[in-house]
């Protein structure tokens, strides 16, 4: 496999310029994330009001794919129910963790189809999780940090 | 003085394999050398013919088994310039040596008040268990700083130590950044302060000589893996009055002279420290990557060591946007760097794509990446085996990396 396979241009895009990188006003749920292997680290922010994320953003540092995967994250999930970000992350955690030698599902993932590549690397996988699973955390209330260890 | 690396890479048969279909560059022996034939030859060649558990048997096998695991051990006891090879205590690796130390020595003469002096570049291995014997004491952990170069500065140590330190335990060289310590100045004056001296050689006995005594430690330790042999057996070099002094660490077979219930009495060292049958075949595998590299020479081992580094320092200083991390002026072969605006382990991952092996993190030395500002760095680290078409291609997928990010 190539490495622009796993280095797409939007991963790139949004490594060099991650989108809603900051602490949106009135957040009231957050929730930290590490991967102690790397040094990956991240806070997810989220306003959630009525069952929904109203806003979301995150701040921190890692590797091009945990940052490119946070900020496709906040896309992802902005405007949704609860309930859909749990089944995004259903979604997305069962397409990074599965045989790469299968074709990829990557149905109702819109643009995070972009990470299929990265199953082919299993040390890099939580690198692209841990943002979803400190998401799933911040939205549960969960106060405790996420670790991909 | 020098290696001939073509005839040495022949030795490695893993050498001969790919990486992602590319010739294999490894450059990660800071975290564990290849092994060469001489060494896997002599482990399978210990199961097919010699091998028995020793000390117990009275058949030739089990003579055979032993006399080749005694053997080992005084190879150990010339690597290091030991005085007596009943100094030599086999453990795992460094890391359950130095918690063999902490544990038994800390237990006996550590007490509430005392001190411990360490340094900021240590690996975890060298800081988590003395914090663990500290707590138990109730002693105090001291830190001695390090510069921006990864040296750590002796005045700075000296003003640290005190009556009240017991201990002082530093690396021989750096594992992140290849930095040497002036181990023998350093010892002088924990001595001076009345405190004993352990190094962690993990790193310094595959790439420099060693000689304890000219060294003046009371302990020295090293894992047998980072040496070219195999995994799961490592050493405790101690001064043999200490290691008699101390307690024993675990308990069980092997370790003891005689067992009763209302009393035991423990074996004389080494064996006090060596309860349960020991990984037999690692300390022949061992003693036979012993023999390998002293037939090459530690001199030679050295030099062709720092003049592949001054290569490698060379071209990677000309790459834009490169830092190399950790500038000492006695350094082993460690290239650790970072890379504008890259995280390290996506140079891992594309490197990695172009057949080069390398490391990227934290390098179980967290403290001292805290003290660098840096989450993490890439580390391409030497051994006997690399060449400097090794480093040319380190340094081409590098450019790529550039590209990629561009």
């Amino acid at each position: 496999m190539d490495v622009r396979e796993l280095y797409q241009s939007t991963i790139l895009d949004h490594n060099k310029r991650p989108r809603n990188f900051r602490v949106p006003e009135a957040a009231n749920r957050e929730a930290r994330g590490n991967n102690p292997l790397c040094g990956d680290q991240l806070t997810v922010y989220l306003r959630v009001e009525d069952g929904v994320v109203k806003d979301v953003g995150f701040q921190g540092s890692g590797c091009a794919i945990s940052k490119a995967s946070a900020s496709l994250m906040t896309e992802a999930v902005a405007g949704r129910s609860l309930a859909e970000v749990d089944a995004l992350f259903d979604r997305f955690h069962r397409l990074l963790t599965s045989d790469p030698t299968a074709p990829p599902d990557t149905d109702g993932l819109g643009k995070l189809a972009v990470f299929s590549g990265v199953r082919e690397y299993p040390v890099r996988v939580k690198c692209a999780t841990l943002p979803w699973h400190t998401v799933r955390a911040a939205a549960r209330g969960d106060a405790t940090t996420v670790k991909t260890e | 003085m020098t290696l001939d690396v073509q005839r040495i890479r022949k030795d490695f048969p893993i050498l001969a394999r790919t990486m992602r279909g590319k010739p294999l560059v490894y450059l990660d022996s800071a975290a564990s050398a290849q092994k060469p034939r001489a060494v896997i030859d002599a482990i399978s060649s210990f199961y097919e013919s010699s091998y028995a558990n020793i000390h117990r048997g009275v058949y030739e096998l089990s003579e055979t088994a032993t006399r080749l695991h005694d053997e080992a051990r005084v190879k150990v006891q010339r690597l290091l310039g030991a005085p007596d090879p009943r100094e030599v205590v086999f453990v795992r690796n460094a890391t359950e040596a130095i918690n063999l130390v902490a544990a038994s020595w800390g237990r006996s003469r550590l007490r509430a008040g005392d001190e411990v002096l360490i340094t900021t570049l240590e690996h975890h291995s060298n800081i988590v268990p003395w914090q663990l014997a500290c707590e138990a004491a109730g002693a105090r952990l001291v830190v001695a700083p390090v510069d921006e170069r990864g040296e750590v500065p002796l005045d700075a140590l000296e003003a640290r130590l005190s009556e009240r330190t017991r201990m002082v335990a530093v690396a021989h060289v750096s594992n992140a950044l290849g930095s040497v310590l002036p181990v023998a100045e350093i010892a002088a004056l924990a001595h001076r302060a009345g405190a004993l001296v352990l190094v962690d050689g993990a790193q310094a006995v595959p790439r420099l000589p060693v000689d304890v005594r000219a060294l003046g430690c009371d302990f020295y330790v090293f894992s047998g893996h980072k040496l070219y042999g195999p995994t799961g057996v490592g050493c405790l070099w101690g001064r043999r009055e200490l290691l008699e002094a101390m307690p024993p660490w675990q308990g069980g077979g092997d370790m003891i002279a005689e067992v009763r219930f209302e009393k035991t009495t423990y074996a004389e060292i080494p064996y006090k420290f060596e309860a349960g049958t020991p990984d037999i075949a690692g300390a022949v595998g061992l003693g036979a990557a012993i023999d390998y590299l002293l037939d090459l020479g530690m001199e030679r081992v050295a030099h062709h060591e720092r003049e592949l580094l001054a290569y490698g320092t060379q071209l990677l200083a000309e790459i834009p946007g490169l830092r190399i991390v950790g500038t000492a002026r006695e350094k082993t072969g460690v290239l650790s760097f970072v890379l504008d605006g890259v995280h390290p382990h996506d140079i891992g991952t594309i490197l990695d794509q172009e057949g080069v092996a390398i490391r990227a993190g934290h390098h179980c030395a967290q403290p001292l990446m805290e003290r660098l500002g840096l989450a993490a760095t890439a580390r391409a680290s030497l051994g006997v085996y690399n060449s400097e078409d090794d480093l040319d291609r380190l340094a081409a997928a590098i450019r790529k990396v550039i590209e990629v990010f561009a």
